[in-house]
């Protein structure tokens, strides 16, 4: 599963860690956040995300 | 006729043509005691580059030290390294009377300044750890983002060794002198960790990061010239030293107490705990919100390991001063706390409850139920209030052996 750079903060979202502080499982990718989902740090939603190269 | 302001010299081809704001106390709600500077540099050589500008109505002062090096000649190029106002304010007088070919920034920055001036601004985006000649003399951009805002960067000089830091290591400190080594050593400590605590705190984990960024590329450098306070031309490492210190925010013992009182019951809870507190070796910030600033609240809380807050209760509510510091607080993202909530009331008594709830939702670890008054502290209520300090004192020092 691919990972997430969040282009506004930097932050990386990791399928095989999850977000477990917000209740996201480890396994679960990207594309199976809800669009509830944000950016743990700085806040912005899934759109500002992009796949890491 | 000379120009009414002047540059400073501060490095071969590098010119300090900022300015200085003597009389800012409320940085959008940062209390800036001693007022701030907004640096802005220029780099002189086969070409002039502006390393960012200052806020607004500073514009004519910043162009006056531009006039004092290169008269009427124009500039080639802007470097953006932060969009936010008090150093992209001027960017468009800056535009219009200076001509650049070309404004360079990150491309986050390029989303901002569009937001903030329209399309009009002609910008070419540099990518993080990218070196380019302009004009003949090289440059390396690199991103930091979040420190303190997306389109954050950094641009260093080699030829001068130059790090050009925008917010990044800087405090607010207007003055005379330019330079840090001109300023007594405690007033840097201080308005440099205020300017840490209030500002960086929330992105600690990027702090650590950049540091080792910067040290994993061997940046030479013998000039750390950031955009707000002194430029640092000896021991240069040492504010990013502490930088790296209060980023990792290994608590002391030592505790804030920081409260709001309607007719000092409440503060006659804090001051028993406070006695609990300093018998048991803990030392203790007691701190009045009708004389202190949530700004200076926010500093005494970098190093503490201690967080005691308190509030009557008006109105079925916590008072607002205290609402105000803990939601200012929370956005900080404080760690490794250990605290408790009191307070006093009158009938219904949500106050005590509420702080409680703002400790915990930010993740203070709660050494015990909140503390409630009704009307006066009586002496058994004021026992509660000493044990409770000694308990936390207890945890307090069990907690520092564990960071
Ligand atoms: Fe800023
Ligand atoms: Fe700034």
């Amino acid at each position: 599963m691919k990972k997430y750079v969040c282009e506004v903060c930097g932050y990386v979202y990791d399928p095989a860690q999850g977000d477990e502080e917000n209740g996201i499982a480890p396994g679960t990718s990207f594309e199976d956040l809800p669009d509830s989902w944000v950016c743990p740090m700085c806040g912005v939603g899934k759109s500002e995300f992009e796949p890491q190269e | 006729m000379s120009e009414p302001f002047q540059a400073v010299k501060v490095s071969e081809r590098v010119y300090w043509v900022g300015a200085v704001d003597w009389n800012i106390r409320d940085f959008h709600g940062y209390q800036t005691g001693r007022g701030s500077t907004y640096n802005a540099f220029l780099v002189t050589g086969e070409s002039n580059i502006l390393i960012d500008t200052v806020k607004k109505p500073f514009f004519d002062e910043m162009l006056s030290r531009v006039r004092s090096v290169i008269g009427d000649a124009g500039i080639d190029c802007i470097v953006s390294n932060h969009a936010e106002l008090d150093h992209a304010g001027a960017l468009p007088d800056a535009v219009r009377n200076l001509g650049p070919k070309k404004i360079l920034t990150s491309k986050m920055g390029a989303r901002a300044l569009h937001d903030h001036f329209g399309t009009g601004l002609d910008l070419s985006i540099v990518k993080d750890g990218e070196s380019r000649s302009i004009g003949g003399i090289d440059f390396t951009f690199l991103e930091t983002k979040m420190l303190h805002w997306p389109d954050s960067m950094v641009t260093y000089l080699p030829g001068d060794r130059v790090l050009f830091s925008q917010d990044g290591f800087g405090m607010h400190l207007a003055s005379t002198e330019r330079f840090s080594d001109e300023i007594p050593n405690e007033i840097l400590e201080q308005e440099g960790a205020k300017y840490f605590a209030n500002i960086l705190l929330p992105f600690s984990p990027l702090v650590t990061k950049l540091i080792e960024r910067i040290k994993s590329l061997d940046l030479r450098i013998d000039i750390l010239a950031p955009d707000h306070g002194p430029i640092w031309r000896k021991d240069t490492g040492r504010m990013p030293e502490l930088w790296a210190k209060w980023a990792l925010q290994k608590p002391k013992a030592k505790a804030v107490i920081v409260f709001d009182s309607m007719w000092q019951s409440t503060e006659t809870m804090a001051k028993a705990i406070a006695e609990g507190l300093v018998e048991n070796g803990i030392s203790a910030r007691f701190m009045p919100l009708q004389v202190f600033h949530r700004s200076d609240v926010a500093t005494e809380l970098l190093d503490a390991a201690g967080f005691f807050a308190g509030s009557s209760t008006l109105n079925k509510h916590l008072l607002p001063r205290m609402a105000d510091v803990l939601t200012y607080i929370k956005g900080l993202k404080p760690r490794n706390k250990m605290g408790a909530a009191f307070g006093s009331f009158g009938w219904s008594g949500e106050g005590s409850q509420q702080v409680h709830e703002m400790l915990e939702s930010m993740g203070v670890e709660m050494v015990g139920a909140p503390l409630a008054a009704r009307y006066v502290p009586d002496a058994n209520d004021l026992e509660s209030c000493r044990q409770l300090a000694t308990q936390a004192a207890t945890r307090i020092f069990e907690h520092i052996e564990d960071k």
